[in-house]
């Protein structure tokens, strides 16, 4: 068989013959892409008010789900840890503001990027003295997540649905509703907008924009929380998961850095090209194309569109 | 009669490292007034404006504002208290509709909790409407109506400062700072951001403090002009007798010392 038929013709005739296969692996690449969408969502909320690429993201979602798993284990009652662990995300957001984002306000980006390195190597050891080192399985029914599978018989095969994928898609998307409201109508919604596009024009209007760093920490701190938890019943909740940081990067690079349907359809992007490149091409290569494949597709839209497919674009005069 | 002093600028000094950006430096703004402060480039306007409303801290002198004396300010704070000011290169919410900026320039009257926003409901929602009230005033009288949905940032450089002037205005301020408003500005925008400048402080009272470098402009408008040159005071009075101030001639067209 030559390459070119390899590469171009034969993947799309197995997804022609099988659509129940194709059906399938679509289902799984968005549902990973929901989980990516989530990561990138907490990246973007904190860059558009702070122009701060915060590395700790993928620790702040870490971080929920082992104190979530944490305070469940001291016998309080999952909704009860799930509210106070919602404060603890509101208290680290409080003191990163005091700690780390004041003193260094008005200092070059760069600096405010190390400093969210920083901050990841700090919650990592904090977090392996107060939690211990070992992965932790997510209190997944005690949550009242459902479990188990839908399957559908489709298209002269089977489909099969986990009810947690659905559970995630749904909370997701109730979340980003909720992230719009909240944006669009309330005064603290607007003066974060506001902040977004200039921070002077924004304290000149009587904005404060250590409230609003709060608020916006809390928001990716809540993001967090939630991705920690779907992320967590899928696998376990563990210190190698704060490596998904590294994997908001390309569907941040895609979806722009300061747009949030930008966040969303990357992550979709990204979760669907991943599982097909994975499924139908992968074999051609030995595998093992899922890890990479997003970043090859980053770099190329780096080239072709360097602001991002939903980003801004930005003009200076020079 | 006693004057009515809004805000009372003493001694004051600010410095960048060894740059001396204002060096000693006293002068007051009267409730009511269009205060102009003209300078040469560099002689340290902006950083007046920017020792006003908090954006930097003096590192010597007094500051009273409507009979406070302050010690640190911070810019929300200064907004809250009823400092508003444009700024020299635009600054806007460029991703925001005009409506949207001037509606944000109301932030300091908003007093509902975010929950009730949220809602879109019962108290929250008379506030928002009250709020847009004031806002479609603003946007009458800055005749910008036809550009109310247009993102701030897609609109010709004339009507941004028009809309930044809006936004200002919105907040109701008691001391509105002008950075320059008509730099840029072709003839006919300069002659309706005159009028508008005169217009908010006739018929709503605004003190303004305004810095210009079209002196045409400075000597129609305003009622008394300070004169920086490099950080410090030079002069002090009514148009007519900076004009003639012979350390004012010096200092913009240069003298042989």
């Amino acid at each position: 068989m030559n390459p070119f038929h390899a590469v171009f013709i034969d993947p799309f005739l197995q997804m022609a013959s099988a659509p129940d296969l194709l059906v399938q692996t679509l289902w799984e690449g968005l549902v990973s892409g929901v989980l990516y969408a989530l990561v990138a969502l907490g990246f973007v909320l904190i860059y558009k008010a702070s122009g701060v690429f915060n590395f700790a993201q993928g620790i702040m979602v870490v971080f929920a789900g082992l104190t979530l798993v944490s305070l469940h284990g001291f016998g309080i009652p999952a909704p009860l840890a799930l509210l106070l662990t919602l404060g603890v995300m509101g208290l680290l957001a409080v003191a990163i503001e005091r700690l780390v984002l004041r003193p260094l306000v008005n200092r070059p980006e760069i600096m405010l990027f190390m400093a969210t390195f920083g901050l990841t190597w700090l919650l990592i050891g904090f977090g392996e003295l107060v939690f211990g080192g070992t992965s932790k399985r997510m209190i997944t029914s005690e949550l009242h997540l459902p479990q188990g599978a839908i399957d559908l018989h489709i298209l002269g095969g089977l489909v099969s649905l986990q009810k947690l994928d659905i559970a995630a898609a749904a909370i997701a998307s109730v979340m980003v509703l909720c992230l719009a409201l909240f944006f669009q109508y309330t005064r603290i919604g607007r003066a974060l907008r506001a902040v977004a596009d200039s921070h002077r024009a924004a304290l000149s209007v009587g904005i404060s924009l250590n409230q609003i760093w709060v608020v916006v920490w809390f928001a990716a701190g809540a993001v967090a929380l939630v991705t920690g938890i779907m992320w967590g019943a899928k696998s376990e909740v563990s210190f190698a998961l704060q490596i998904i940081a590294l994997k908001a990067l390309p569907v941040l690079i895609l979806g722009g850095f300061t747009s949030v349907p930008g966040a969303i359809a990357g992550g979709m992007i990204i979760g669907v090209t991943e599982k097909l490149g994975e499924f139908y091409w992968g074999p051609l290569v030995g595998g093992g194309i899922e890890s990479w494949l997003a970043y090859v597709i980053a770099l190329i839209v780096l080239l072709f569109r360097p602001q991002g497919l939903f980003g801004e674009v930005i003009i200076e005069r020079i | 009669m006693t004057v009515d002093v809004l805000l009372a600028v003493e001694n004051v000094s600010l410095r960048f490292g060894s740059v001396t950006a204002i060096n000693n430096v006293s002068f007051d703004i009267r409730r009511g007034e269009i205060r102009a402060i003209i300078g040469p480039n560099g002689a340290g306007k902006t950083s007046m404006l920017n020792v006003i409303n908090g954006f930097y801290q003096p590192r010597e002198g007094r500051i009273t504002f409507r009979g406070q004396t302050r010690s640190r300010m911070r810019p929300a704070l200064a907004a809250r208290q009823g400092i508003a000011r444009t700024f020299q290169n635009v600054a806007l919410f460029r991703g925001m509709s005009t409506l949207d900026n001037l509606m944000t320039g109301r932030t300091v009257h908003m007093r509902r909790g975010f929950g009730w926003q949220l809602l879109r409901h019962g108290p929250a929602m008379a506030e928002e409407i009250e709020h847009r009230r004031k806002v479609e005033e603003i946007i009458d009288f800055l005749e910008i109506e036809a550009i109310r949905r247009v993102p701030a940032g897609r609109l010709p450089y004339g009507l941004q400062k028009r809309v930044e002037l809006g936004r200002a205005l919105a907040m109701e301020p008691e001391l509105l700072l002008l950075d320059e408003p008509m730099a840029g500005m072709n003839r006919e925008e300069k002659e309706d951001m005159c009028r508008f400048i005169l217009d908010v402080n006739q018929q709503f009272g605004t003190t303004i403090a305004l810095i210009e470098h079209d002196m045409g402009v400075v000597m129609d408008l305003s009622h008394r002009v300070v004169v920086l040159d490099y950080g410090r005071k030079i002069a002090d009075g009514t148009p007519d007798e900076v004009r003639r101030d012979q350390a004012v001639i010096d200092a913009y067209l240069g003298v042989a010392r």
